[in-house]
């Protein structure tokens, strides 16, 4: 698929209409915004090139591949299926996603997996600030260092982190890794192909849980 | 007196002394500010020309969000239902409120905490509202939908976040909003995937690529900086801007939230028809917050708004602080007993946080849902929507009009100076509208 001619609706309106099974190419996407948005097809699609913000966002069952770096909130809101980035993302990849994979590659900005809902988000490289602010379930696996405020009011969503943490937001705590842990994150790797990744140290990071109810005593973290 | 401590302040900081927390509640201001009781319509006499009340056509029609959609919202009146979750409402009120919408020909909106596959089926025409919580929030439901609303903020508590307390989250509305039953549940006050309006533009885009530009976008704003929020959301792309008043309710928020932030609806009204007007879009108005009566909706598409949109009202004309509700006899019980128990009387019960609605309307407990029968609900919202409809195309007659989206600023005057210099018109007896004519 030659995406030079195309406007976004215009492409998006032919991938949608694919069939199960379908494969496409859009041979340049040029940063555009708004890719591959609201696909309910189990179609393998790739975007051979930088993309821009919420590439492959709404989506569903597809199998997306960007051959490149991507704007703000790629995976937004996924269902299911998969995004993989072949390069680095923006602020918050992955964000409110209930379900599926968001793979980056690279390196992601600020608030990623932001109000995470089920979604897993595999991040090869490092975070920014407020990774898994108010995340509620699902699972984040980043392959480098973690910025600040990790998990900042997390409530049932587990990030692992293979390298550095900058500092925990607040309610965070770091766990001890079960072997379910372990094997969780083995298979993620795995399936990512973080081959960089030792599944026995990576640092588990969870919900406290102390601000599930409001209390006086815990108004200084509101 | 004391005016400073009077009993009510003193019964306040006792229990703030007591529970270690300030005062959370529901429903709206309960502060006098200036409303459009403050106005008064210039009806015809010789200078204009009445229509017959009973007998002349007066057109209620209304199409909203042309500007980009290929299908409009189009509904007989300029009345909706303004959002409200399942989760702080039943599932059969929220059914009820479809049923009434679909009677009366207009739409109503789901709420924090997704779209129920009952409120589809009864809803003939349904926004589904996107919110900062993303709770539920399914591209399915999204193609389901006949508009989507933006909610940047909501006139109770503009700039907060929701608030659903741990006793109304049951296993449902804890499994739609992907949270552990029980918690007191946070929503988050801005949106998780864009920081401000240039974001906002390309997530609008988004929502349009995914449901093919089929349906309106509207964007909800809770009535604080009005003019730039009102033009900032046009200039994002909204079809409909909501613009929803200080006196606009919720289900549960902080009191301080309640009375002290945003503006009068009366105020915002005119605000935003302004600020529409100058910018010069085909962009239609929504705004709530307070609206009660025909009387307030004529006043308020005199001044600019293009619909109004009702939820407490709403909620009222299903049962909302009645003594009695209606069993499956027909009989009337009286539930004096259970207001007792929430230390309120009926017609004075802001206790929807609570989770202990004696009607059945801001409950998820089983035992009180049944409470509410959604036919006999939907019959109650719907004969209150035809009586505001019946109010305001009367009024509009009596002014002349044979389109209640004729009603004009020229066709009022104001009561108080505060008034006239909010609404931008005069004061009635005078040419002085403050502020503008000195």
């Amino acid at each position: 698929m030659e995406a030079l001619s195309g406007e976004v609706r215009e492409i998006n309106r032919a991938l949608r209409a694919l069939p199960d099974g379908a494969s496409a190419v859009v041979a340049d996407p040029r940063g555009r915004h708004n890719l591959a948005v609201g696909l309910d097809a189990a179609v393998r699609i790739t975007l051979d090139g930088p993309a821009g913000y919420y590439t492959g966002g709404l989506g569903k069952r597809a199998d997306l591949t960007v051959n490149g770096p991507v704007g703000w909130g790629v995976g937004e809101n996924l269902m299911s299926g998969r995004v993989h980035v072949k390069g680095d993302a923006s602020q918050s990849a992955a964000a409110s996603a209930h379900g599926g994979l968001v793979v980056v590659d690279g390196d992601a900005s600020l608030r990623a997996a932001i109000s995470l809902k089920g979604g897993t988000l595999a991040v090869g490289g490092s975070v920014g600030a407020y990774c898994g602010f108010m995340a509620q379930a699902g699972t984040v696996l980043i392959g480098g260092d973690a910025g600040d405020g990790l998990g900042d009011s997390l409530y049932e969503a587990v990030i692992y982190v293979a390298g550095s943490i900058a500092g925990l937001g607040t309610d965070a705590r770091i766990e001890d890794l079960t072997d379910a842990d372990v094997q969780a994150v083995r298979d993620l790797a795995k399936t990512c192909g973080f081959d960089h990744i030792d599944p026995e140290n990576v640092t588990k990071v969870a919900s406290a849980r102390t601000l599930y109810h409001f209390s006086t005593q815990h108004h200084a973290s509101y | 007196m004391n005016h400073t401590f009077p009993p009510s302040v003193i019964a306040e900081i006792q229990q703030r002394a007591s529970l270690g927390r300030y005062a959370i509640r529901g429903l709206g201001a309960r502060r006098a500010v200036p409303t459009f009781d403050d106005l008064l319509l210039l009806t015809a006499s010789a200078s204009r020309y009445p229509l017959e009340g009973y007998r002349e056509k007066c057109a209620t029609r209304t199409v909203l969000g042309a500007r980009n959609a290929a299908e409009p919202v189009v509904l007989d009146i300029p009345i909706t239902i303004a959002g409200m979750s399942f989760g702080a409402l039943s599932a059969s009120a929220k059914d009820a409120l479809g049923r009434a919408a679909s009677e009366v020909g207009t739409s109503t909106t789901t709420g924090d905490g997704g779209m129920t596959p009952e409120e589809r089926q009864s809803s003939k025409t349904l926004v589904y509202q996107c919110l900062p919580s993303r709770y539920g929030f399914d591209p399915d439901d999204l193609r389901k939908a006949d508009a989507v609303e933006i909610v940047l903020g909501q006139g109770a508590k503009p700039g907060g976040g929701g608030m659903l307390l741990g006793q109304k989250v049951g296993p449902r509305v804890a499994s739609m909003r992907t949270l552990p039953e029980g918690i007191d549940q946070r929503s988050a006050s801005r949106h998780p995937d864009w920081t401000g309006p240039d974001d906002l533009t390309i997530k609008i885009l988004e929502l349009r690529e995914a449901t093919d530009w089929r349906i309106p976008v509207y964007v909800k704003v809770g009535a604080t900086r009005v003019e730039h929020d009102v033009k900032l959301a046009i200039a994002a792309g909204a079809d409909v801007v909501v613009v929803d008043g200080m006196q606009g309710g919720t289900a549960a928020t902080q009191d301080a939230f309640i009375e002290h932030t945003g503006i009068p609806t009366l105020a915002a009204v005119r605000l935003a028809s302004d600020a529409i007007a100058e910018v010069g879009a085909d962009v239609q108005l929504i705004i709530s917050g307070g609206v009660r009566s025909g009387a307030d909706v004529a006043k308020a598409l005199a001044l600019g708004a293009d619909a109004v949109s009702i939820g407490v009202g709403s909620l009222i004309a299903l049962g909302c602080n009645d003594s009695a509700y209606t069993d499956e006899s027909g009989a009337r019980v009286d539930v004096t007993g259970d207001y007792k128990k929430l230390k309120v009387l009926p017609g004075g019960c802001a206790e929807c946080h609570t989770g202990a609605c004696p009607v059945g309307i801001a409950t998820q407990e089983p035992a009180l849902e049944r409470r509410l029968d959604p036919g006999l609900g939907a019959e109650r919202v719907a004969n209150y929507l035809r009586s505001l409809v019946m109010e305001t195309t009367m009024l509009a007659r009596a002014c002349g009009k044979s389109d209640v989206h004729r009603l004009e600023p020229e066709d009022l005057v104001a009561l108080t100076i505060e008034a006239a210099a909010m609404a931008r018109v005069p004061l009635a007896g005078t040419s002085w509208i403050p502020g503008v004519t000195g």
